[in-house]
């Protein structure tokens, strides 16, 4: 029985070194070939958008913008995220996760009643009109969408701060949603990343 | 358009694929596994590493070959873990400790993918690529050819072998996981997965702000990780993380690369026994069971009781906007379900009877259609038991497909059976009486309790999810939790190959009047009610303690 185990032990060590060779860096290096063809190489390399030319962020990475003057805010905001030191934001992008808190959660409920507080003292509204993706934390903490409802929230906001006509700002964050893909996949989404570029464009465009 | 209408049109085109995919694929694995012909790239490999192909081995040396392969894999897993500063491509990514290294390693190679570690933050591309990839691969491999090897137990008649390990082995890379595995990675990358060699990207946000995204291999490893039912994350959130898994289309194709082979296998057996209704009876019990778990948890997440999810106006907590709750909940499901382990949205963060659900879907054997092998050899021990416990209640000697089933053979699927229990219950009980583990504890109360008994669920059933707000870098969590994972893959693989070896040599006894017909529904119905009862009386108390609590407050 053990000089079994120690035979088939031994086989298994020399396919498995030939199986890392054929799995661990053939199939990944093929894939990664593939990828470099053009329509694939954008997705690949992480759907990055720029801006002037640098790279301004990835259209698939929700990371939150900080405004130079909280009273001036001209920027449409991301989910809170758990990675974030204060309840809102902004998400460090080298890692991610979110709060893994129950529903039943007392830290929890105080977080929610604290981002519905800031959230609509930062809009103007009431805690009420605040929508539930707003104040709560995605799984990834690195979520770039928000539900349509949250993005309306914002538009008087950035309309008054960028002095861009409100109908204009609508029209943006109407280029920027997203339906379910063929009519039922997923869930309706605005992103955020290409929202705020949109708007960066619109500025100082006019 | 209604979110339960699109929903539940999402759940309709899961089904129609797997639908379109059942016979074509069921029968091409039947092939791949009883064909006489090698490949011209497998006989060169079978040379390569002095392999006889031809020659079939007794069930200790088929298990003998399973126990060796998966040693010297946990060792290199572990090897390229602690050497990582020598490797390329580690972007100054140092040694992991040992206690993660090997916790990390015995996770890959039981096809269980928990992880105690962040995953972009911690390993480079060729611990990635050449240790954890391969693993994905191969140890799926390993749990299709222990089925297989089950079912020839069941075709054959009079003899004492099972086939060849290592041809099973190598076919199941070369034939079935590797190929699909590739397409499906470069469907991955077009709608969106990433596949980069670099180690992240700086970017320079519209406010000025600079960051750095970590960058990895995402897709091939994406596409066997959901294949194999591996589910393992190349980042720390998992398919939540957007690079691996951005949008609707792409979370509907990783959930059905979880379920597609698992779901064909029944077809497979099916094929191989030579009555394609025995298949379909035990798919059937597979499906109901999904079926229920994923009503029930999308009526828990719809209707939500928690104090904070109610104030927050839904559950949305560890939830990605563009998933929802219909989109996690699917995904919650079908990866507990199977073995995968994958997780889209933060099961820790689902209400009571949403998360009670998926632990329960777990706690089932997970046989709702279960892990890629581990389904299939999971589900026929339980038809096995099903028959037997017939047996008893007529008085007969049971058989199952015109094989007896005498004292080795239930023995045998005992074993196999209620080695999970055994782990989960004495591991979360020994856990929840230590006094460190409340300060691992990322909850409260029942939820608390749940955490716990969840890691120890999704260890000893090699699925690998988590309540993941639960500490488990300790000593006693990543030793208990890594034992868990090694007995929970290997003692039920070790009865399954005995009970096969014990069938195999017995010669077929034709079905009389008394035999109990094992592809009508009624058979479906007793093996459907086996494993809600074998669950429910053996973790019902538990249950009571942690989610039911929760959901019932």
């Amino acid at each position: 029985m053990l000089s079994t185990l120690r035979r088939q032990t031994g086989t298994g060590l020399r396919l498995l070194i030939v199986l890392t060779v054929l799995c661990g860096i053939a199939y990944p290096l093929a894939v990664w070939g593939v990828s470099r063809l053009p329509g694939l190489s954008g997705h690949a390399e992480g759907s990055l958008v720029t801006q002037g030319g640098t790279v301004a962020g990835s259209s698939l990475v929700g990371v939150d913008p900080v405004p130079a003057d909280p009273a001036a805010d001209p920027y449409f905001h991301t989910r809170p995220s758990a990675s974030a030191e204060g309840v809102l934001g902004p998400a460090d992008p080298t890692t991610s996760g979110g709060s893994n808190k129950a529903g039943d959660s007392a830290e929890l409920l105080d977080t929610v009643a604290q981002r519905r507080a800031l959230i609509a003292g930062r809009e103007g509204v009431a805690t009420e009109a605040v929508p539930t993706d707003a104040v709560t934390a995605s799984a990834s903490g690195l979520d770039p969408d928000i539900s349509p409802a949250y993005a309306a929230l914002q538009v008087d906001r950035v309309a008054r701060v960028t002095g861009l006509p409100a109908d204009r700002v609508r029209d943006l964050v109407a280029r920027a949603t997203d339906g379910r893909i063929l009519g039922f996949l997923g869930e309706p989404t605005v992103n955020v990343t290409e929202l705020n570029l949109a708007v960066a464009a619109q500025r100082s465009g006019g | 358009m209604d979110d339960t209408l699109a929903g539940l049109l999402q759940v309709a085109l899961l089904l129609v694929l797997l639908a379109a995919c059942y016979a074509p694929f069921g029968d091409y694995m039947a092939r791949v596994f009883t064909s006489e012909r090698d490949w011209r790239v497998e006989s060169a490999l079978y040379r390569l590493v002095r392999v006889d192909a031809t020659s079939g081995q007794r069930w200790p040396t088929y298990a003998a070959g399973v126990l060796g392969f998966s040693f010297v894999s946990i060792v290199l897993v572990y090897l390229l873990q602690r050497l990582q500063p020598l490797l390329p491509m580690s972007f100054g990514r140092g040694a992991v400790d040992p206690a993660t290294a090997l916790n990390t390693a015995i996770s890959f190679v039981t096809n269980t993918n928990w992880q105690s570690y962040v995953p972009e933050q911690v390993l480079g591309n060729t611990v990635q690529m050449a240790g954890l990839t391969v693993q994905n691969v191969v140890s799926a491999a390993v749990g299709l050819a222990v089925a297989v090897a089950l079912v020839r137990g069941l075709v054959r008649s009079g003899t004492d072998r099972l086939g060849n390990f290592w041809v099973d082995l190598t076919r199941g890379v070369v034939r079935i996981l590797l190929p699909f595995a590739f397409v499906a990675a470069i469907l991955l990358v077009a709608a969106g997965v990433t596949m980069s060699l670099r180690s992240g990207v700086d970017l320079t946000g519209v406010d000025g702000a600079a960051h750095t995204v970590p960058m990895a291999p995402t897709a091939s490893q994406e596409a066997v990780k959901m294949l194999g039912t591996n589910g393992g994350g190349i980042y720390n959130a998992n398919s939540a993380h957007p690079f691996e898994n951005p949008d609707g289309l792409s979370n509907l194709f990783e959930i059905f690369l979880m379920l597609v082979i698992p779901v064909c296998l029944t077809r497979t057996f099916g094929t191989m026994v030579g009555n394609r209704r025995q298949g379909t009876v035990l798919l059937s019990v597979m499906g109901v069971l999904w079926a229920a778990v994923l009503a029930v948890a999308w009526f828990a997440e719809t209707h939500p009781n928690g104090p904070a999810a109610l104030a927050a106006g839904g559950a949305l907590e560890g939830k990605e906007v563009r998933f929802g709750i219909p989109s996690s909940v699917l995904f919650g499901v079908s990866t507990t379900g199977t073995s995968t382990g994958a997780v889209n949205s933060l099961h820790d963060s689902y209400t009571g009877g949403g998360g009670g659900v998926v632990l329960l879907n777990m706690l089932f054997g997970e046989v709702a259609p279960g892990g890629v092998g581990a389904g299939l050899y999971g589900i026929l021990v339980l038809a096995i038991v099903a028959v037997f416990l017939a047996g008893l209640m007529v008085g007969r000697t049971p058989e199952y497909l015109g094989k007896k089933l005498g004292r080795r053979e239930v023995t045998a699927a005992v074993v196999a059976i209620l080695t999970m229990p055994t782990l989960v219950l004495v591991g979360a009980g020994l856990a929840i009486a230590l006094p460190g583990t409340l300060d691992a504890l990322n909850n409260d109360g029942a939820h608390g309790f749940s955490e716990v008994l969840y890691a120890y669920a999704s260890a000893a059933n090699n699925n690998g999810s988590a309540f993941a707000g639960l500490t488990v870098t300790g000593d006693f969590f990543q030793t208990t939790l890594g034992l868990a994972m090694l007995f929970g893959r290997f003692v039920p693989i070790l009865a399954v190959l005995a009970l096969a070896g014990s069938l195999a040599q017995q010669r077929r006894v034709e079905a009389g009047a008394g035999t109990l017909a094992t592809d009508e529904p009624l058979f479906g119905v007793l093996v459907g009610g086996t494993i809600v009862l074998v669950a429910a009386l053996t973790f019902f108390p538990a249950l009571a303690l942690g989610p039911l609590a929760e959901a019932l407050a």
